[in-house]
């Protein structure tokens, strides 16, 4: 009731914030939301370049392997990005009109999503091309893909907060998303690990995200229980614990901008 | 007559010297060292005052009194450190009007996005929009670049924006010093029409003689401390005035 109640009278701010941030994101480029199709597909093209000669052999349907592993990990970290910046770059707002400020943090994701969706479709495009068989566990990502949003706005939330707080998250984050990149497979394949080490990677939230999208596409199975379990897990520690630090900190983020 | 808003002792505190000021290197060295001191600022203590439907307050006070602490805790953006502010009804704040336009988008946009930002429904903008552009007299600028426009132009934007709306409670922060001449006559004539429409104001001003014209109550701020409230305008100004020249407070003696 009183969220329905929220919804409605923000929904035209929640809009315009959305349309101005996809303004200021392509303005003054010439391909525009074009570069949400050429992005993904350079950067699927280098990396297919550089490790196909290490890989391919041993990884069936190595492009749309690597195309999994880029469709998360660019979602993660183009809606986490934004995410950290939303509380600070729109800092002119909320210090002179009182909105609720995860609305910032929202409208950041919003535009990460619209990517994700485009880059989503391409995706399913290669599937075809590249000869995965048809299966009806392709419907199944959209599991993941609910926790992916889910897990991004909290994590967007939480670093938002802290990057209020602390200004040096800024650098750490950069550095982390590397170490993140090198730990999610995206490129490599986890089965040259003992059993023990390659359960740990389940401790990666990302990796997880990736490992379902795989499974259901390139396996064209059902993805066991266990990992869907993890991917909601995850999910919902993310937005809940991101929930909880703007409940208490919503008032004080204003001292520190 | 109905209370639109009540501040009861009203203190809103800013803590230096923390974290956000030192960094956190400088702050784990200082707790290490058992040297870790924050220093409070009260930029407001202890103000109290009613306002009913359709009083207009006027705020005075020099640079630092905190006026527009004060003004953060009654749109509700900031929350009272002590004390307890009860506001009745939606508040329209235009706390520094030229601030939170967005340079790149068009006038039209802009528009958009600052009427959303007052609380107002995509509808009620649509059919607003016309007259909005039409009283901050820029028909021939609608599409473009906000930050093209003259900084006369940006605060009449806003000040149309802002005055073109029905809240039950506005706040004026310097905006009656918009434009040249003839618009602030314009802006004048708007504003004594949107207050015997009953709305609730503050208006807050380093122009005495727009509180002594548009107000019926004044609340006098001096470093953080309240130094009147009351009905006495005209006398309260003539005190202000007088501190203003001499730098002490002689507040008139029927009050």
């Amino acid at each position: 009731m009183k969220l329905s109640e929220t919804i409605k009278k923000h929904r035209f701010l929640f809009e315009e914030l959305t349309a101005r941030d996809f303004k200021q994101k392509y303005k003054r480029t010439v391909l525009g939301m074009g570069w949400s199709l050429v992005y993904p597909l350079l950067t699927l093209l280098i990396q297919k370049l550089v490790f196909s000669r290490f890989f391919a052999d041993s990884t069936p349907h190595y492009t749309i392997y690597l195309f999994a592993g880029n469709v998360v990990f660019s979602y993660f970290r183009e809606a986490t990005m934004g995410g950290m910046n939303a509380l600070l770059a729109n800092a002119h707002i909320f210090s002179k009109v009182n909105v609720p400020k995860y609305i910032f943090v929202l409208t950041k994701n919003v535009s990460a999503l619209i990517n994700f969706g485009i880059t989503t479709a391409v995706f399913f495009l290669f599937v075809f091309l590249d000869g995965c068989a048809f299966s009806w566990s392709f419907f199944s990502v959209l599991i993941p893909m609910a926790c992916l949003m889910l897990f991004n706005l909290g994590m967007g939330m939480i670093l938002s907060a802290l990057f209020v707080f602390f200004r040096d998250v800024g650098y750490l984050y950069d550095v982390f998303l590397t170490l993140l990149m090198y730990l999610s497979a995206i490129f490599y394949t986890v089965d040259m690990f003992p059993a023990d080490v390659q359960r740990l990677f389940l401790l990666n939230p990302i990796y997880c995200y990736i490992r379902f999208f795989r499974i259901a596409v390139i396996d064209g199975v059902m993805p066991p229980i266990g990992l869907t379990g993890l991917c909601v897990l995850y999910a919902l520690l993310s937005i809940g614990v991101g929930a909880l630090i703007y409940k208490k900190k919503n008032h004080q983020f204003l001292y520190y901008v | 007559m109905k209370v639109a808003l009540k501040a009861e002792h009203v203190s809103v505190r800013y803590i230096t010297g923390d974290f956000k000021d030192i960094g956190l290197k400088e702050y784990l060295v200082r707790r290490i060292r058992g040297r870790y001191k924050v220093t409070e600022f009260w930029a407001d203590r202890n103000i109290s005052f009613t306002l009913y439907r359709g009083d207009m307050l006027g705020m005075i006070g020099a640079n630092g009194a905190g006026k527009s602490t004060l003004l953060k805790a009654v749109s509700g953006i900031m929350v009272p450190t002590k004390g307890r502010m009860t506001i009745n009804g939606t508040v329209a704040a235009l706390l520094e009007l030229g601030s939170g336009f967005d340079g790149d988008l068009t006038v039209r946009e802009n528009t958009y996005l600052r009427g959303a930002m007052l609380g107002y429904t995509r509808e009620f903008m649509n059919k607003q929009y016309e007259h909005i552009i039409r009283f901050a007299e820029l028909e021939d600028f609608q599409e473009r670049p906000f930050k093209q426009l003259s900084s006369g132009m940006q605060s009449r934007l806003a000040f149309s924006i802002a005055c073109l709306v029905s809240p039950d409670i506005i706040i004026l922060d310097e905006v009656l010093s918009v434009g040249d001449g003839a618009f602030r006559q314009k802006s004048g004539d708007k504003m004594r029409e949107i207050l015997a429409s009953g709305v609730t104001g503050i208006l807050v001003t380093h122009s005495v003689e727009q509180v002594r014209e548009l107000c019926n109550k004044v609340l006098w701020l001096d470093k953080g401390r309240q130094v009147v409230f009351s009905n006495d305008v005209n006398g309260v100004c003539d005190s202000y005035e007088e501190f203003l020249r001499s730098g002490e407070i002689h507040l008139p003696q029927h009050d």
